[in-house]
């Protein structure tokens, strides 16, 4: 059955594209029309150890890419497809891939342990590979066996274990498993190959190890094998020891107690003294604890303070030791590691943990800190300012603003001359700290700011001059600049402080924007996102004259990007990168100037050019939209209203490009979204584009391919169509109501364990419910009884959602309004119907005494809707 | 399989507006969305006037009252219309009230869209309760009491419900003799804007909120004055025969046909309609002051800068032009409201538009007045 197929992978791999090509068109008409034959001829070239090592590596990953796949529907095809294979295939190729882990080249073993846990994967949940366990177990029990297979048999093991549940194998099973692995990483018994095998695959394993950890003396026994691992001799197996105890403090943070003095020393003498790799990991050990203490304090009781499970407070226990310890490695900078983002290291590691605890402890941190502080930042070490800096920084978030505003008033000054620093790095850093304060300790809205009118302008006057320091350092005057504008966002529209400024600002920031020695891009996209949030906070009943005079900048701006030369896929990802910025500025603009009257006009006078820009922008590719360039249309369908409808016949394609990019699926979602704007626009006149428009909508409903995300906002679009063209809906009334009545019963089946799912199934509810009052709305004056058929069905639904004790507030609001849509729309023809449907009178009831003012309104006006039509 | 990323992005956190952007859309669309079904549900509100794709024009005339910043700037209009006080109030509550055309012709589809109620004798005015307070305005913009009622936020007792900042606006007429304000129509209730709702939903809510709240009830130390919904019928056989010759506790003052579809538009609306006969009213015929019936028909016309009368119409009928002289003899400025009584010639029509009306001076109208006589009264 299996056929030499070395040739065709050799020549797959050929530097020759024709012979390449060739070979992998034979391949794959060779699987297409014998799969078994082909998956068995694979298996044989990867266990065969007398084959070029080439052409069994290429084999292995065919194999395991025919068991697998990242996308879940094209994976479920893939399983089936191996499940329909004759069982003595199977058969067969499993031997081989079980024989493969004892052959003497490493990167086959490999392979073959990726590919059997692949298998197992599949069938240990359906039963159907009972001797797998056994036989993976003889070749550790064996002590004749060599090591390179027991490292192989550890490493297939480890795969296994991630891939299946606990409960997929008997407690027998998983305890034999689980001893073998720790077994592996026994310093006395076994090579280091051996245990750094075993060490990695209890890493895989540990999910698995659910119910031993449960049992004290299992978990016990599991904990010191780990903790001696983490002082092999053996650098990289000390690191995936550690690499457990970042996953254990993750996975099993309520068992920690008993061991956490044991892990302080061990991590502190790592973080001390051991090889960063390792070091790096202990640091991550005490980050994850404060992750978990931060979530269990945000779910926790806040009058008893009791949380499930029990808040351990090891971080505020450690405390004392723990910051001293993490101030240390604040000294350990690098040079040049601000010009690199990839450089990850102690200093970058130990703030950044710093400023977890400081999230976890709040004010304790504080007098911890400051003495550090004090005693570094004026010294003549850069890397004794710099760090004073970051430490500065990373603790002020956490504790509160009573403790922070003395030492940040008092800190601005120290600040601001520090942007002049002789050092890149101590100016990187006190840019960042900038940016955090006023992040953190600038909210004019809320009653605190360190700004005030007498130190605006000097503040703004260091930023100013600052943002034509290196690239990394303006980057980080943008982000202060961002949040000194943001602070203000919640003011409007009562004044800015920093109005006066503004044109100063914007012309800063565009200069910036257009620097050449920003190397990558980062710097103007950071300027151009700066600005966005500038205009975004700004009083626009004193800066409409600015922004307006910005608009046509930006325009030509986005005009220039149009004539570039474009030769190379890189030029042409640039030229899309600078148009997405642009056309985000302009979205922003545009829906500055049309949210108020007086200011539309200069939105409206533009329109024509700013929309013929958009439409360039969308010829540059040829079978992709541009993402930002849709929202922006969004925005300025919204502000032309009706008259959007001049630029449709030219829009259009690109607005069924959009809703077909199945792949891009965040591009798919917008344009639903923009599609919901132009309805709202165009009112009845978008009539004449809805037949393409409702075609695609149900074409990507009834897709796997797309994420379903974008799903609901699809269902919403139904009811924002129908809304606009009333009874015109009628023809696509069956198609629609059909879709939806289907997502109803997706939302039946929801598990309710499932936290995400639960989200989505929310947000199905909710636009499944818009879909049917903008339906029901859109046919009340005409043609009600079109839906005079459904409306059983949608009682129903609105029944099983009412029942539902944990619906989310958004879709009680919605099932309300559609129930007094029903009564509003149907009148007389639903009596029968909600008097058969007592639950209403209940639901009704529990909304009526809901806080929400909005909710009693709506089931108010519902209580209304449906009394009328019971009393006629 | 890999161990996961260790890198956090602390410092390094890239602004990422794009996200954000994406949001902000979101939201706006959901607001938008809502905006329009609510719309669509007649719910829709002041508080959102962008929503409104044909908003009615707001008064000019109506000045800021004083700064409140927990405010929205939306929230103009009705809102701040509930706190206007002195002349300010005046002159914005004198251009609110819905006012009948003359019934010159029966409309077609009468008995399916129109309702048909008996208009109660009395002062026509604006009732507004809010902060603890009623105020009556009369169509001038007058007040006419200051009061506590049972209406919601209309009194300062322990246990109003909703919040005080609630307010309600209701069209009525003081009916003297019982001390009764006859509710006729319903603009705003609870903070509820009912302008944008048809007349069909605002009588249906009117009947099924007013008796609600106790403001029904007979007087009591928080409840000045007794309210009263009218009863309204369909206009077919008996309901006319009802509104036209049934029992009622108030005194006539003819019929009001009010069409089912229609908003609640202020000023002048042929879709508003009044009927007076010597059955159904006492006050066919205008009265002077003494309530003795002038010998000749009597019309008050506004003087425009040229010089022309015209009428309270939207566009305005011309009935006639002064001259300069005569301006300036009787110190008349544009913007006056003048009287004159209309001759023997009466009115002459060439085409069906008015030609011209033989008018004569009588005196400049009672300083109350806001209002030109509209078209269909004189005709």
């Amino acid at each position: 059955m299996a056929l030499e197929i070395t040739q065709f992978l050799l020549s797959a791999q050929s530097p020759d594209a024709n012979v390449r090509t060739e070979a992998e068109a034979n391949l794959t008409r060779f699987q297409e029309q014998n799969l078994p034959s082909f998956l068995l001829s694979l298996s044989v070239e990867l266990a065969n150890d007398e084959k070029p090592i080439e052409s069994r590596r290429l084999a292995g990953i065919v194999l395991k890419n025919s068991l697998d796949a990242k996308d879940a529907v094209r994976k479920e095809h893939l399983v089936q497809k191996w499940m329909e294979i004759d069982i003595s295939i199977k058969s067969q190729i499993k031997d081989l891939l079980l024989r493969t882990l004892g052959s003497a080249a490493t990167e086959a073993r490999h392979t073959s342990a990726q590919v059997i846990a692949k298998i197992a994967s599949i069938e240990i949940p359906k039963k159907q590979w009972p001797e797998l366990i056994a036989s993976l177990l003889t070749n550790m029990t064996h002590q004749d066996r060599p090591p390179s297979l027991k490292q192989a048999t550890l490493e297939t093991l480890g795969y296994v274990c991630e891939e299946i549940s606990h409960e997929d194998l008997v407690q027998d099973e998983v305890n034999s498993v689980l001893t073998a692995v720790v077994q592996g990483m026994n310093l006395a018994e076994h090579s280091p190959e051996v245990r750094l095998a075993a060490t990695k695959a209890l890493y895989n394993a540990l999910d698995f190890a659910q119910t031993n950890f449960e049992n004290d003396m299992e978990r016990s026994y599991i904990m010191k094998m780990v903790c001696e691992t983490a002082i092999s001799k053996e650098v990289e197996i000390r690191q995936v020891a550690f690499e457990c105890l970042v996953s254990i403090a993750s996975t099993y943070y309520e068992k920690l107690e008993p061991y956490m003095q044991a892990l302080f020393e061990l991590t502190s003498n790592a973080v001390k003294g051991d090889e960063e790799a390792v070091a790096l990991q202990a640091i991550e050990f005490w980050s994850s604890i404060c992750d978990e203490e931060i979530e269990l304090q945000e779910y926790e009781n806040p009058e008893s303070g009791d949380s499930e499970p029990p808040n351990s407070h090891f971080i505020e226990k450690a405390l004392s030791s723990l910051v001293p310890m993490l101030l240390e490695t604040l000294l350990k900078q690098e040079e040049d590691q601000d010009q690199d983002d990839s450089i990850w290291n102690l200093s970058m590691a130990g703030g950044t943990c710093l400023g977890l605890v400081a999230r976890t402890v709040g004010d304790a941190i504080v007098p911890l800190v400051m003495p550090f502080i004090e005693a570094n930042i004026s010294k003549q070490d850069w890397h004794c300012r710099e760090a004073a800096t970051y430490a500065f920084g990373s603790i002020l978030e956490g504790p509160t603003i009573d403790k922070l505003t003395p030492l940040v008033h008092a800190g601005l000054d120290f600040m601001l001359k520090a942007m002049k620093d002789e050092n890149n790095h101590v100016r990187d850093t006190t840019a960042w700290t900038l940016g955090r304060i006023f992040e953190l300790l600038h909210c004019p809205a809320s009653g605190f700011s360190v700004i005030s009118s007498e130190n605006i302008r000097q503040v703004l006057s260091v930023l100013m001059e600052s943002i034509n320091d290196t690239p990394n350092v303006a980057e980080k005057v943008c982000g202060a600049i961002y949040y000194l504008a943001q602070g203000y966002e919640d003011t409007v529209p009562s004044s800015s402080l920093l109005t006066p400024f503004l044109t100063e600002i914007i012309t800063y920031l565009i200069r910036t924007a257009d620097r050449t020695d920003g190397g990558d891009s980062k710097l103007r996209s950071s300027a151009y996102e700066t600005l966005n949030e500038v205009i975004r906070c700004s009083t626009v009943a004193e800066t409409s004259r600015i922004i307006e005079h910005l608009l046509p900048v930006i325009m030509n701006k986005l005009e220039q990007t149009l004539q570039l030369q474009i030769v190379s896929t890189d030029d042409r990802e640039k030229q899309g990168d600078l148009q997405a910025s642009l056309c985000g500025v302009l979205q922003v603009i545009i829906q500055k100037l049309s949210s108020t009257d007086e200011t539309k006009h200069i939105i409206l006078q533009e329109a024509d050019k700013i929309m013929t820009l958009f439409l360039r922008v969308f010829a540059c590719r040829s079978s992709t939209v541009h993402e930002e360039a849709m929202l922006a249309i969004g925005a300025l369908a919204y502000a032309c209203g009706p008259n959007f409808e001049n630029y449709m016949r030219e829009f259009y394609p690109y607005l069924e490009m959009g809703l077909q990019n199945f792949e891009e699926y965040q591009v798919c979602s917008i344009t639903v979204g923009v599609v919901g704007d132009i309805c709202r626009a165009l009112d009845d006149k978008v009539l004449q584009f809805c037949d393409g428009i409702m075609k695609h909508l149900l074409n990507d409903l009834g897709s796997n391919e797309l994420h379903r995300s974008v799903k609901p906002p699809i269902f919403s679009c139904f009811g924002d169509i129908a809304l606009a063209i009333g009874e015109h809906f009628e023809r696509y009334v069956s198609y629609a109501v059909t879709a939806m009545q289907q997502a109803s019963q997706i939302c039946a089946q929801i598990d309710v364990n499932d936290e995400e799912f639960m989200e989505y199934g929310n947000q199905l509810r909710r636009s499944i419910f818009e879909a049917y009052s903008g339906i029901l709305q859109g046919f009340k004056n005409s043609k009600p009884e079109v839906m005079s058929p459904y409306a059983p069905h949608l009682l129903q639904f609105i029944e099983l959602v009412f029942l539902d004790r944990q619906r989310d507030e958004s879709v009680t609001k919605a099932a309300v309004a559609v129930m007094g849509d029903l009564a509003d729309a149907l009148g007389p023809n639903t009596k029968l119907l909600f008097r058969n449907c007592a639950f209403y009178i209940e639901f009704l009831g529990e909304c009526l005494q809901s806080d929400d003012e909005q909710l009693k309104e709506t089931a108010t006006w519902t209580q209304g809707m449906i009394g009328r039509v019971m009393v006629s | 399989m890999a161990p996961h990323d260790l890198r956090r992005p602390f410092k390094r956190a890239a602004i990422s507006d794009q996200q954000r952007r994406r949001e902000l859309s979101l939201q706006r669309q959901a607001q938008h969305r809502r905006d329009a079904q609510h719309q669509a549900r007649c719910l829709a509100s002041f508080l959102n006037p962008h929503s409104d794709p044909d908003p009615e024009p707001e008064p000019e005339t109506t000045p800021e009252p004083e700064p409140e910043p927990t405010d929205s700037p939306k929230e103009l209009d009705v809102r701040h219309a509930s706190k206007l006080k002195g002349a300010e109030a005046r002159k914005w509550f004198a251009r609110q009230l819905m006012l009948p055309e003359w019934m010159i012709d029966v409309p077609d589809q009468l008995p399916q869209d129109w309702y048909v109620f008996a208009r109660p004798a009395g002062k026509r005015c604006f009732v507004v309760s809010s902060n603890g307070t009623t105020v009556s305005r009369l169509r001038n913009g007058s007040m006419l009491h200051h009061f506590p009622s049972a209406l919601p936020s209309g009194a300062r007792t322990k246990d109003s419900s909703g919040s005080a900042q609630s307010y309600s606006i209701l069209d009525c007429i003081f009916h003297e003799s019982d001390q009764t304000y006859y509710v006729i129509d319903m603009v705003c209730w609870r903070e509820y804007s009912l302008y944008d709702c048809t007349a069909e939903f605002r009588f249906f809510w009117l009947s099924s909120k007013l008796a609600e709240t106790g403001a029904c009830d007979p007087p009591s130390q928080y409840h000045r004055y007794r309210f009263s919904p009218v009863p309204v019928y369909n206009c077919d056989q008996a309901g006319l025969s009802a509104a036209y010759t049934g029992a009622v506790p108030y005194v006539k003052d003819g019929l009001l046909f009010y069409n089912k579809h229609a908003h609640y538009q202020t000023g002048n609306t042929p879709l508003a309609l009044v009927w007076k006969d010597e059955n159904c009213s006492q006050y066919v015929i205008d009265t002077d002051s003494k309530g003795q019936v002038p010998s000749q028909q009597q019309v008050v016309l506004e003087l425009q800068d040229n010089g022309n009368l015209s009428t309270s119409d939207d566009p305005p009928v011309v009935f006639g032009c002064l001259d300069q002289a005569f301006i300036e003899q009787t110190e008349s400025r544009s913007g006056n409201l003048l009287r004159f009584a209309i001759g023997d010639g009466g009115l002459n029509f060439v085409d069906g538009k008015l030609e011209k009306a033989d008018l004569h001076y009588l005196g400049k109208s009672n300083r109350a007045r806001a209002f030109a006589d509209s078209y269909s009264k004189v005709g």
